[in-house]
């Protein structure tokens, strides 16, 4: 019998159900996982998201795209294909795709966190027989710090900031880090402002309720405003760009799940790093790969290599999924 | 451990000198006074006199984890940084813990030096069992020698002078010489008590001339010397014994057995700086000849009457048991020549070079060559005795020097019959607390010196980067050349040509290696 999912030159398709599932190319049923560019692109004829996904899908695009949508858990049968959608807890709206036909069930996690996050619904454990999972961080070095000292971190670093009378410059991806640094931050040290790219998202998590403090546009700030005390929000790249010159001294930071390793920082001439990933660490990784019960675990992007070997070393049968993904973009903001 | 691991966090957050004092300051001021000596004797350059093998840790390590070999190379490879590597990938501590302090986790690392492979892992896994990663990771560079900081020596002087409200040339004078890290030590640094009896000064370090000597002002104000080309040492009698220190704080009493013998000769209470020469019938020999010897913990007879080594002397600073560092210049050299013409051979006085105006004295420092020196030193008549390296009494007017010295910072593999040892090699000089190639020289070692540089390549990788194996800075090395041009290829921008390893100079710590700035002076020559 043949795999009830394959890689094929447009992405993971789905033959007995006409679907793909982040298909890199332009094909006539995309089913999305979430709205990040490399598990998004334009071109298809037809969308299939979660509900809370859709709007970042229609970001993304565009507005005139035909998408349909399904609630977390809502079943939908496509040619004798059961297909639901699963919360993955990487951003708002993140899915895991359940497949399951005559009786065998597959699950692909998408990019996904076990990690309590206030912006996005907790993750699902979904059983199944066999697991795609991502490997972004798949190396028993990344094993994150608890989110909520990082954050006491962050808002001490942005108080000495303060104290020093340099603006602090946060950066994370515009959509999914920025608005968990939005609310994982203390709001009372002063005011908060964002770069334009990140206003978007933003407006989106709160027009689906999510509590997020007040923001304000970095280029409709006021000519007096007094920088040092602020916080700003941008996306990774804007330290290096003309814009940053209105704050005259500032400090900048990334928070990202790369910034766990020295080198990586160093490398990147990141100044200060704080280790916020939305993505699984490597124990988590082990605990939902042993927990799905999956017999046979799939890899994909990043250490997809080293994953399926460990795995196989410990009796799974697993290999890495032949795939154009290279692993979440360091602008992805992991 | 905490407080230590914080002040290695934040000293390598900034690179602003007043921060870092500060920062050295307030530790200082609320360590316990054992583990205050520590962080003296760590931030200073030294090790704890004890390491663990890398391959052991790396097994205890992927053990801990429940990783296989494989998988440790791999995350090595990704993290770059070995003692990092094994911070990240230990499982998080399971509740309470309890870390220690620095000087406990010290002394766990000195006790691996007597304890078995069994005694070791044990000692190790429960030191990591206790730590966060942080704390690990210091852990674990200080295990593996790795251990290193961008402070100089200065600076930490500078910070615990603060701390302590002791004058910093005070200070530096109670950190020279063998000490160990102990909370005694530590309380001796404030009342200057239980001073050691061979404990050396700090030395006066000139800086190179950087325009016209004739800017320094009436030459009748300054004395003119030979630069030698030899080892910086200070000579020591003190109670009926002798001690003799390199410029790298190493005691060698026992290599230059005919200095330590005619000493019975000086005056009770007396301290010699001057430069150890090779010395033959005609005059200095050349360096390479004193290398010979360099490396020998015992000379034997035939070597002894093969490259007989002098004290060149040229200060005196204690006489009669008395510091006369605060003494003029004029006054030490009377007393000087007075103590050198008494004991005699092998003790030379350093010779004044007498000239009319600063021409002449140009005209002569240009002859420097011919007379077996390289160059001239320049000291101001009314100067006291300085402590290290400040600008204003010592000036060194090298001819146009033609090398530097450079640290090491990787290796490759040699080619042909030396394709199995490390012999390519790259060197760097410092750009404030980093290093920057400037150089890549084949061997011009000797085969015992290669062995050695070979060996010390493989116990100290820090990073396999391709062929090339990066290792901590640690070895100083001499390398000759024809000319500076700027270069693209080097981070440095700057490029020697027809580099060349002249020597080891196993005398000098990295930290006295050139600077990027020596370099770029050598660029645009002012002659
Ligand atoms: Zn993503």
């Amino acid at each position: 019998m043949s795999d009830l999912l394959r890689v094929t030159p447009s992405g993971l398709y789905c033959e007995a159900g006409g679907f793909y599932i982040d298909p890199w190319r332009p094909v006539e049923r995309a089913v999305v996982t979430h709205a990040h560019s490399d598990h998004a692109r334009p071109g298809s004829k037809r969308y299939l998201c979660s509900s809370a996904c859709a709007p970042f899908v229609r970001l993304r695009c565009g507005e005139e795209s035909a998408i349909s949508c399904l609630e977390f858990g809502e079943r939908r049968t496509i040619n004798g294909v059961t297909l639901s959608l699963h919360p993955a807890g990487h951003i708002l709206g993140s899915a895991q795709v359940r497949v399951e036909h005559q009786g065998e069930v597959w699950v692909v996690t998408g990019d996904y966190k076990t990690e309590p996050d206030p912006t996005v619904e907790p993750f699902e454990l979904v059983r199944c027989h066999t697991l795609i999972t991502e490997c972004t961080f798949g190396l028993p070095v990344y094993r994150w710090p608890e989110a909520r000292t990082e954050f006491e971190r962050i808002n001490a670093w942005w108080a000495a900031n303060q104290s020093a009378g340099r603006t602090s410059v946060l950066m994370g991806y515009s959509l999914g880090k920025a608005q968990r640094l939005l609310a994982g931050v203390d709001a009372g040290l002063g005011p908060i402002f964002a770069h334009g790219a990140v206003l978007g998202p933003t407006q989106a998590y709160r027009d689906q309720g999510i509590r997020l403090p007040p923001v304000r546009p970095v280029s409709e700030a006021p000519l007096d405003v007094d920088w040092p005390r602020a916080l700003v929000v941008a996306p990774p790249g804007a330290e290096a760009t003309p814009w940053m010159r209105r704050f005259r001294e500032s400090a900048t930071a990334f928070a990202s799940g790369w910034m766990a390793v020295r080198g990586i920082k160093r490398r990147r001439g990141v100044e200060r790093g704080f280790v916020i990933s939305d993505h699984v660490d490597w124990p988590a990784l082990m605990e939902v790969v042993s927990a799905t019960g999956a017999s046979r675990v799939l890899t994909t992007h990043g250490y997809s290599a080293v994953v399926a070997k460990h795995l196989s070393e410990r009796g799974l049968d697993s290999a890495p999924l032949e795939t154009q993904f290279r692993g979440e973009a360091e602008e992805e903001g992991a | 451990m905490k407080r230590f691991v914080h002040l290695f966090e934040a000293l390598d957050g900034t690179t602003a000198t007043k921060e870092k004092v500060a920062l050295l300051r307030a530790y200082f001021e609320e360590a316990e006074p054992e583990d205050a000596a520590w962080a003296v004797w760590l931030l200073s350059g030294n090790k704890p006199k004890g390491s663990a093998n890398r391959t052991r840790l790396a097994a205890w390590a992927s053990e801990e984890a429940g990783i296989a070999g494989w998988l440790f190379d791999e995350c090595r490879s990704a993290v770059g940084d070995f003692a990092e590597t094994i911070a990240l990938l230990l499982p998080k501590p399971a509740g309470t813990r309890e870390s220690g302090s620095l000087a406990e986790s010290a002394a766990k690392i000195e006790s691996l030096a007597v304890l078995d492979e069994t005694g070791q892992r044990e000692v190790v896994l429960s030191a990591w069992r206790g730590m966060d990663g942080a704390e690990r990771l210091v852990f674990n560079k200080l295990v593996t020698g790795a251990f290193r900081v961008g402070v100089s020596r200065d600076l930490v002087v500078r910070g615990l002078s603060e701390a302590l409200g002791v004058a910093r040339d005070e200070l530096a004078h109670r950190l020279m010489g063998d000490w160990r890290p102990t909370a005694e030590f530590f309380s001796s640094l404030t009342d200057g008590a239980s001073t050691p009896l061979d404990r050396p000064y700090p030395f006066c370090l000139a800086h190179p001339i950087a325009g016209d000597p004739a800017e320094l002002g009436a030459i009748e104000g300054w004395q003119a010397e030979w630069k030698w080309d030899g080892i910086r040492a200070q000579v020591i009698r003190r109670n009926g014994t002798t001690a003799i220190w390199s410029r790298g704080e190493e005691l060698v009493t026992d290599r230059y057995p005919e200095i330590e013998q005619a000493s019975r000769l000086l005056p009770e209470g007396c301290v010699l700086d001057g430069e150890l020469l090779p010395w033959g019938e005609g005059g200095p020999m050349p360096f390479n000849q004193l290398q010979r010897r360099i490396g020998r913990k015992t000379v034997g007879a035939k070597l002894l009457a093969e490259i007989p080594v002098v004290l060149m002397a040229y200060d005196l600073l204690e006489s009669d048991g008395q510091d006369c560092r605060p003494l003029s210049l004029s006054e030490r050299r009377d007393r000087l020549a007075a103590v050198v013409n008494e004991a005699g051979h092998p003790f030379l006085l350093s010779p004044t070079v007498e000239a009319g105006s600063w021409e002449e004295l140009g005209a002569l420092q240009r002859s420097a060559l011919g007379r077996g020196a390289e160059g001239l030193m320049l000291k101001r008549l009314d100067s006291p005795y300085g402590v290290g390296r400040r600008k204003g009494a010592w000036w060194k007017w090298k001819l146009q020097p033609r090398s530097v010295d450079a640290v090491l910072m990787y290796a490759l593999r040699g080619s042909g019959s030396r394709a199995s040892l490390f012999t390519d090699y790259a060197f760097g000089v410092w750009k404030g607390h980093e290093l920057v190639t400037i150089a890549k020289a084949y061997s011009g070692l000797t085969n015992a010196e290669i062995r050695e540089v070979d060996a010390f390549v493989r116990a100290n990788t820090l990073e396999k980067i391709g062929p090339a194996r990066t290792v901590p800075p640690e070895l100083v090395f001499e390398i000759g050349f024809e000319g500076i041009q700027k270069s693209t290829r080097h981070k440095s921008g700057y490029a020697v040509r027809f580099p060349r390893i002249l020597r080891w100079r196993r005398d000098k710590r990295p930290e006295d290696a050139d600077t990027l700035e020596t370099v770029a002076s050598l660029f645009e020559p002012l002659e």
